[in-house]
């Protein structure tokens, strides 16, 4: 008797089925990504290595990068790919992907920071600031949250810094969990 | 008048930019533009959302839209990020045609639908382009000759398009401030990164970019620096004094929201414009003018 072994998906095939992602096919190793990246320094790959070891199926490497972390979206290598890829895209793909399979990266608290920030949304629909801050510093390194005492006061000095969350009305609130709830049992994009 | 839907963002209305917020209304009303704010918005979206869970955070920003279409308005925002994040849900709902029966399916379980039809703009659009510089101009009141003006755009209200303007050397920005009657100062890295949110989780990343902005704004001769966007003004503005301090550096140069500068001209005050909540002052270089 024959048995079909499910062949797992490749890296590239994962990354293809998040919207976005598929634009890693087309890529033809230019670097005008990286050369207009402004981060490109601070990331242990640069943006078009992390798409040559992508396509590579260096998952390990691919996943656990910093790259994708150090991206500000700032679109400059968007509107400058010759292919039309959206490096940008790619990046929040990678991100994604990244996230999927866990949130702790040695090199760059960025996950961290995005999933407190996720928390707020989710639980209230909007990022009370000082909220979000303070949750960031609990889950990444309290004592960070000292080194920014001085810039917090100031901020309280010039009545830029609200203690009370925006709330939405019960019913939007609601609404906004039936959305998100539903979302979650459609089981993400790809 | 003008009618529009109004989407102030997470830190335009009650955050660290309210000044942002409230001179946006303030300004708009001046010029006989109505901003209605959208009833029981959410987040954006946002980019750290869509790093994260990216259907959950296309169905948050599908919510607002879904709202939105109601009023058959165009829908308003004076956050570049927002604008991004809200405009990236519209062109991946055409684009993707599985995602929009996903993001449907969520959106009816809070009984919402969303037919694409919302066109997502940039508070600076609308002035440059609906309202137009000469109807502005026409409004200045108060003489703003030989103040020397940055104008900076940043990323995302250009990029990644299409967009009102170039993505790379945009322009309203600075024909807006010559429209004033100030001057717009030559300031080459106008279009570039200032780190956005990258400022909280790694600072150093972020501090050596606003560096260079601030280097690049104070080159070109400027007594301020005008932005578009709440994320922009804060880095620029209440981290200057980090970048002082890590890169020895002596700037002390305002950072405004665009609005407050429009306001300005328009004859309203400092506090009614909330400019002295710029962590540099900007009420000294201001003086003169308000004197005039």
């Amino acid at each position: 008797m024959e048995t079909k072994v499910q062949r797992s998906k490749t890296l590239v095939e994962e990354i293809c089925a998040i919207p976005g992602g598929e634009g890693i096919l087309d890529c033809i190793q230019c670097g005008t990504c990286s050369a207009s990246c402004p981060n490109a320094s601070r990331m242990d790959h640069t943006p078009r290595m992390l798409i040559a070891m992508a396509r590579a199926g260096m998952r390990e490497e691919v996943l656990s990068s910093n790259a994708m972390w150090f991206c500000a979206s700032c679109y400059l290598c968007t509107v400058r790919c010759p292919r039309d890829i959206k490096p940008t895209e790619l990046m929040h793909a990678l991100e994604c992907l990244a996230v999927r399979q866990s949130l702790s990266n040695e090199r760059t608290r960025t996950p961290i920071m995005y999933r407190s920030f996720s928390d707020f949304v989710y639980s209230i629909g909007s990022v009370p600031e000082v909220g979000f801050m303070t949750w960031f510093y609990l889950l990444s390194n309290p004592l960070r949250a000292l080194k920014m005492a001085p810039l917090a006061l100031s901020l309280l000095k010039h009545g830029r810094m609200s203690i009370k969350a925006r709330r939405l009305k019960p019913e939007a609130e609601r609404q906004l969990r039936a959305i998100l709830d539903k979302a979650e049992v459609l089981g993400g994009m790809s | 008048m003008k009618y529009y839907t109004y989407f102030p963002g997470c830190s335009s209305s009650d955050g660290g930019a309210k000044a942002y917020g409230s001179s946006a209304l303030a300004v708009a009303k001046a010029l006989d533009v109505e901003l209605v704010e959208l009833e029981d918005w959410n987040c954006c979206g946002s980019t750290p959302y869509t790093s994260v869970d990216e259907l959950a955070s296309l169905c948050t920003s599908a919510r607002n839209l879904a709202l939105a279409e109601k009023r058959g308005l165009d829908l308003v925002t004076p956050c570049s990020s927002c604008y991004v994040i809200l405009s990236r849900t519209n062109s991946h709902l055409k684009e993707y045609p599985e995602l929009r029966v996903k993001v449907g399916k969520a959106l009816a379980a809070g009984d919402l639908e969303y037919h694409g039809t919302v066109r997502v703009r940039h508070l600076l659009d609308i002035l440059v382009n609906d309202i137009g510089l000469d109807e502005i101009a026409s409004r200045v009141k108060r003489d703003l000759s030989g103040l020397k003006v940055a104008p900076y755009y940043g990323c995302q209200v250009v990029r990644p398009g299409p967009s009102f303007d170039h993505p790379e050397s945009p322009q309203s920005l600075d024909r807006l401030i010559e429209s004033l009657g100030a001057e717009a100062t030559p300031f080459p890295l106008k279009a570039r990164c200032c780190g956005g949110s990258l400022i909280i989780p790694e600072e150093d990343v972020a501090l050596g970019l606003v560096n260079k902005l601030l280097d690049s704004a104070v080159g070109g001769g400027a007594e301020c620096i005008i932005t578009v966007c709440p994320l922009c003004q804060t880095n620029l503005d209440v981290y200057q004094g980090r970048v002082n301090k890590k890169f020895k550096t002596h700037y002390k140069i305002p950072v405004l929201f665009f609005t407050q500068l429009v306001g300005l001209a328009m004859g309203m005050g400092i506090k009614e414009l909330g400019i002295e909540k710029c962590i540099v002052s900007a009420e000294k270089i201001l003086a003169g003018y308000i004197e005039r």
